[in-house]
């Protein structure tokens, strides 16, 4: 998955999370909680969200790595490889 | 014959706005239905009835304003139903702009075809822009209805009338008034969550993100349970004195993202196992977010409860919602130096916050309050 597809999933993923969130304005770098106000209930809602579309069953102890744009990007860029 | 009128939805609340009616003359309702959606304050709130019967008249009319007592709608009976076959008399709406009764003499002009149609359906009609006599009506009498015309747009569930600005004056009142009135005790207490959150990560291993638990899943459980045990925390004070709840309804304090702050309760927390409260939490705190809220929800909270998460402070100091006589403040999860069986180990531990009203209680038993939770959050297995 490129940065720009992953972006793409994470902002549909979000828009039924959070509607007001304006992902275009944070950096790959950005903690996407920090950045969009996200609580433990919408970083499930954004996991399950991104299980549902990939298929991976991204275990808890992988959360770490899915706390950015970038992170994630990584995290399911590996995977098709 | 009843009168179905606008609920109360926070001490703070003077009038709503009727947005639309969900149900029509003739319908049969049950107690718990929703059968029409208010905007206030705290955004557009589904109304539910009280009672079972059949649905006599809609008074008020969609858009308007509707003060705190007044008449919605007349609900029959389930035995007097039969009473609703004929066509009822016109009442006369009492907040909304009279309109001509049905009587022959006084049928005006524009109605000469006579077509018969709900308030609600003549303001889509409206908005529509469709003719009301190309339609056939299939309510009472021929009535034209909601149901005989199309959709609108999609349902918006965030009313373009909602107002930060009114939730924060909604918020002023009912805190003031807090603070005024009721004289607040604080206790704190600073538990290992260690052995509830290890359970967690053990039933969650199993399993695929939706059916996760979170930390306030079981915090909640806990404190539920402690609550039903301790129950002269748990209700209102009202008229100089405590009247217990008759079951425990925590309200669950969500921020709103575009500011503000709303407690929906969930009834009977402490009969909910883990499974059934995690599933209770994600709707509650998506409904708050998106103001699908309904009005029990608001009003029948017998206790609070604030969980400051992952990226809250690591303790809280809360401020009760009045009538209620205590709330409950439950921190960030930390991980400290903690003394277990002699040496010191890094341990996750909680600050738990009780705010009591010292009219209805003393220290003593807000103090047994935290030692039952601390107590059931060390035994986590049996959550």
């Amino acid at each position: 998955m490129t940065p720009s597809e992953t972006k793409r999933l994470v902002a549909e993923i979000l828009a039924a999370i959070a509607p007001e969130a304006d992902i275009s304005a944070v950096a790959g770098d950005a903690d996407l909680r920090e950045a969009l106000d996200l609580d433990s209930i919408d970083f499930l809602n954004l996991v399950t969200g991104l299980h549902e579309r990939t298929g991976r069953p991204i275990p808890e102890a992988d959360y770490p790595r899915l706390f950015t744009l970038d992170g994630i990007a990584g995290y399911f860029g590996a995977a098709a490889d | 014959m009843t009168v179905f009128r606008m609920p109360s939805l926070g001490a703070d609340m003077e009038s709503g706005t009727l947005v639309e009616w969900l149900v029509r003359p003739g319908d049969r309702v049950k107690r718990g239905d929703v059968v029409a959606v208010v905007e206030t304050a705290k955004g557009a709130i589904e109304i539910e009835v009280f009672q079972d019967g059949v649905v006599r008249a809609l008074i008020a009319e969609p858009g308007a304003v509707v003060p705190v007592g007044a008449p919605l709608a007349e609900i029959a009976a389930e035995g007097a139903a039969a009473e609703v076959a004929p066509a009822p008399p016109t009442p006369q709406p009492a907040v909304t702009p009279p309109k001509a009764p049905a009587g022959p003499t006084a049928a005006p002009p524009p109605q000469a075809g006579r077509v018969r149609v709900t308030p609600a359906a003549r303001r889509r009609a409206a908005a529509l822009g469709i003719a009301l006599e190309r339609l056939r009506g299939t309510g009472v009498d021929g009535a034209i209805c909601l149901a005989d015309l199309p959709s609108p747009a999609p349902p918006k569930r965030v009313p373009a009338g909602f107002d930060p600005a009114a939730m924060r004056a909604a918020i002023a009142a009912a805190m003031s008034r807090s603070k005024r009135e009721i004289p607040h005790y604080y206790l704190s207490e600073t538990v290992d969550v260690s052995a509830a959150l290890d359970r967690l990560t053990r039933i969650n291993a199993e399993r695929d993100p939706p059916a996760r638990l979170l930390p306030a899943a079981i915090l909640l459980r806990a404190a539920a349970l402690a609550i039903a045990a301790t129950p002269e925390v748990n209700g209102w004070w009202e008229d100089g004195r405590f009247r217990a709840a008759d079951g425990v309804h925590v309200g669950w304090a969500v921020a709103l993202r575009g500011g503000g702050l709303i407690a929906p309760a969930i009834r009977d927390a402490d009969r909910l196992a883990l499974d059934p409260l995690m599933a209770a939490l994600r709707d509650l705190v998506q409904r708050a977010r998106g103001f699908a809220l309904r009005g029990s929800e608001l009003t029948s909270a017998s206790i609070t409860i604030t969980n400051l998460g992952e990226r809250g402070a690591a303790s809280v100091l809360p401020v009760i919602h009045p009538p209620q006589v205590a709330m409950l403040g439950i921190g960030r999860i930390v991980v400290r130096p903690w003394v277990v069986d002699g040496t010191v180990q890094p341990r996750q531990v909680v600050t738990l916050t009780l705010a009591g009203d010292h009219r209805a209680t003393d220290g003593h038993v807000g103090g047994l309050l935290l030692t039952r939770l601390a107590a059931l959050l060390a035994d986590a297995e049996r959550l």
